[in-house]
């Protein structure tokens, strides 16, 4: 048993065949491991992203996070990326299931993958994951408060961002979500109606709201951080794909 | 939260960011997380030039405080110089 690992930029090919950066992580060691897509928060692809990408990889599994903002250019900073991307109103949908199961396809073809894929995503990575399970056949999807899941962005968002619980059906895999009481986007209305769906379509699901937290509790960089709800959001987790994605 | 909301604007001036000065056509206010700044929201203030790329950019972030304070000190400024002074219109050369 070994806990070295390997990680660092490659290269994978995203939707329509686009060449996208992404940073990936793995254990070094020979036994099989699940991979994890891990979707970024809309801030873009940072240090503290690629920081969970590592995380995954400390825990066994081969992890990859695409930048999908990679189409703003080679060689720009990630902030810019951004800030680019921002000013047009967020990124496709189509786009980004085409680019995470490019990520998934790279994950899979690694020497010990165990051919399980999980994805999880942080803030409109968290929406986008749910997008994800819905489109593609994986094996496990952690939401992390996601907003507009449920209800569409207001008139005068520029976000090109629709609902997605008409596509609930589709959900092809558990879902854990993991949410914030104080948060407003989503609200912990929006994520009973989600849970709510989700039970009616029969569809396995594991949702926690955590108290004193709110929007991005996980960010272990920013004000929003909140120890207790992350320390025990980490532990949802690695429990959960544990159970999914073990060989 | 993420706001999303953002106010895009035409410029014309000039900015220096990391790769030094360029013309600077647009700009974008919003309030959302920062990128840096370590509060949980702040007022962000984009000046770029879309036509060089996106490092094409000037990016600030202020509370709130701090970003009402910068308007008063433009409107400030300005009042304390002739009017038209540093306008984009033409104007005859001065003496």
């Amino acid at each position: 048993m070994t806990d070295a690992m390997w990680a660092g930029t490659v290269a994978v090919t995203g939707h329509e065949g686009a060449g996208l950066e992404a940073y990936a992580a793995r254990p070094l060691g020979s036994a099989p491991h699940g991979g994890v897509v891990v979707i970024h928060h809309m801030p873009g692809y940072d240090e503290a992203t690629k920081e969970i990408v590592r995380r995954f990889a400390a825990n066994g599994y081969a992890a990859i996070c695409p930048n999908l903002y990679s189409r703003e250019g080679a060689g720009v900073s990630p902030d810019d990326q951004a800030a680019a991307a921002r000013a047009k109103g967020g990124i496709p949908d189509e786009q980004l299931v085409g680019d995470v199961a490019g990520a998934a396809a790279y994950l899979k073809a690694l020497e010990h993958a165990n051919g399980r894929i999980g994805v999880i995503g942080y803030c409109s990575g968290g929406r986008q994951a749910f997008l994800s399970a819905c489109s593609l056949d994986i094996d496990a999807a952690v939401d992390c408060y996601g907003a507009f899941v449920v209800t569409a962005p207001p008139a005068e968002y520029p976000l090109k961002a629709e609902p997605l619980i008409s596509r609930a059906a589709d959900l092809s895999c558990p879902l854990l979500g993991l949410f914030g009481a104080d948060d407003r986007f989503p609200s912990p209305e929006e994520v009973g109606v989600l849970s709510a769906e989700l039970e009616k379509l029969g569809k396995e699901h594991e949702f926690h709201v955590f108290p004193d937290a709110g929007h991005a509790f996980f960010a272990v960089d920013r004000p929003a951080y909140r120890p207790a709800a992350a320390v025990e959001g980490w532990k949802k987790v690695f429990g959960f794909f544990g159970r999914r994605l073990a060989a | 939260m993420c706001t999303y909301l953002t106010e895009k604007l035409r410029l014309d001036g000039a900015a220096k960011g990391a790769s030094g000065w360029f013309t600077v056509t647009d700009g974008m206010v919003y309030v959302d997380h920062p990128y840096h700044a370590c509060h949980e929201h702040t007022v962000n203030i984009d000046l770029t030039n879309p036509s060089e790329g996106p490092s094409a950019r000037v990016a600030i972030e202020l509370t709130e405080e701090a970003a009402l304070a910068l308007v008063e000190a433009i409107h400030k400024a300005l009042a304390a110089a002739p009017p038209g002074l540093a306008s984009a219109a033409p104007r005859p050369a001065s003496a």
